[in-house]
C-alpha cells in the first residue's frame, strides 16, 4: 500500500536500451501511462529506426503501473518492429503489468518471456 | 437496504495529461483510508487513470474547447464500498454500448488499443456510463473494499 502510494514521486518512465549482436534490450522502468507514453515512444522508436534490429526484448520488470495507454504502447512498438523487419518479445513484465497484458490476451499476438531475469 | 453515504471529496483539473497521475493518487489516497487489499487499491488506481485518459483524450478535441475541465466526486460508503464519478462537459459518446466492447476505438494515430473500457469493466464490482453528444460524459466507478468475510 506505502510503496503504491510513494511510487507518484518517481512516475516519470524511464528507458535504457542496449544493442547485442542485433539484439535491442529496452528496459522501461516507472509508469507509463498516456502522459509518459509519449517520450517513451519517441525514445525506444528512434533506435528502432537507427537500429533496425532483428530482436527487442522489451523487459518491463520495473514497471510499476501500467493502464491502457501502455498496452497501446507496446502493440505500437511490436507493430513497429515488423514493419522494420524485426520481431519483439515482452520479457519478465511486472506483476500489474502482466494482469493489463492478460486482461487484452496480448499473449495470443505477442510473445511473453517470463522468469530469466 | 441502500447503503448510505459516509463521506465525500470532489475536486476538478484541468484535462491535461500532467493531471493523470494527479487523479489517480488522489483516488488512491482516499480509497487507502478504507483499508482496501493492496490489489484493490491497485484496481482503482488503473481503472480511475482509463477513466481519466478518456476524458484528456478523447473528450475534448483541440480548439472546440476552451477551458476543459473533469471533475472527479469520490464517496464512500457505510459498507466499505466506494462510488468514483469521472466527469466531462466534452463531445460525448454517440453509441455508449459500441464503445465499451473491447477493441473499439475512435483513435487514428494506432497507439491505443481500445482495451479502456474493458479493463475499468474486469477492474470493477461495477461501471456505469452516460454521455450526452455536444454535453458529456459520465462515468462511475464501483467497488467494494476490504476483505469479504464469508
Ligand atoms: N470521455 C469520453 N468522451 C468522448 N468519447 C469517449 C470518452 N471515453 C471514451 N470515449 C470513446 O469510447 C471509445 C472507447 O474507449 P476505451 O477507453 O475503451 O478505448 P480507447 O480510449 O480508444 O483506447 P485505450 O483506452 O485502449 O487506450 C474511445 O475510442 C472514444 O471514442
Ligand atoms: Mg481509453
Amino acid at each position: 500500500m506505502i510503496s503504491i502510494l510513494s511510487n507518484e514521486q518517481t512516475c516519470a518512465g524511464a528507458v535504457t536500451c542496449n544493442l547485442n549482436n542485433g539484439i535491442l534490450e529496452v528496459a522501461v522502468s516507472g509508469e507509463i501511462d498516456h502522459h509518459n507514453a509519449r517520450s517513451i515512444r519517441a525514445k525506444i522508436d528512434e533506435k528502432l529506426y537507427l537500429c533496425r534490429p532483428k530482436t527487442v526484448r522489451l523487459d518491463l520488470s520495473d514497471v510499476s503501473f501500467m493502464d491502457s495507454s501502455g498496452l497501446g504502447l507496446i502493440l505500437g512498438r511490436f507493430t513497429l518492429t515488423h514493419e522494420l523487419g524485426g520481431e519483439l518479445k515482452v520479457v519478465n513484465p511486472s506483476q500489474g503489468v502482466s494482469r493489463i497484458l492478460d486482461l487484452a490476451g496480448t499473449a495470443r499476438l505477442i510473445t511473453i518471456e517470463r522468469g530469466e531475469k | 437496504m441502500m447503503p448510505s453515504l459516509t463521506n465525500i471529496v470532489k475536486c476538478s483539473f484541468l484535462a491535461i495529461s500532467e493531471n493523470e497521475a494527479f487523479a489517480r493518487s488522489v483516488a488512491v489516497s482516499f480509497a487507502a483510508r478504507s483499508s482496501p487489499t493492496v490489489t484493490q487499491l491497485a484496481d482503482i488506481k488503473c481503472a480511475v487513470s482509463e477513466a481519466v485518459t478518456n476524458c484528456i483524450v478523447h473528450a475534448y478535441p483541440p480548439d472546440r474547447f476552451d477551458k476543459p475541465m473533469v471533475e472527479m466526486t469520490l464517496r464512500h460508503f457505510d459498507d466499505n464500498s466506494v462510488a468514483i464519478t469521472i466527469k466531462d462537459h466534452g463531445v460525448g459518446i454517440p453509441d455508449i454500448k459500441a464503445a465499451r466492447e473491447p477493441l473499439f476505438t475512435t483513435d487514428t494515430t494506432g497507439e491505443r488499443s481500445g482495451m479502456g473500457f474493458a479493463i475499468m469493466e474486469s477492474l470493477m464490482d461495477n461501471v456505469k456510463v452516460s454521455s450526452r453528444v455536444n454535453k458529456g460524459t459520465t462515468v462511475t466507478l464501483k467497488l467494494r473494499l476490504g476483505v469479504p468475510d464469508c
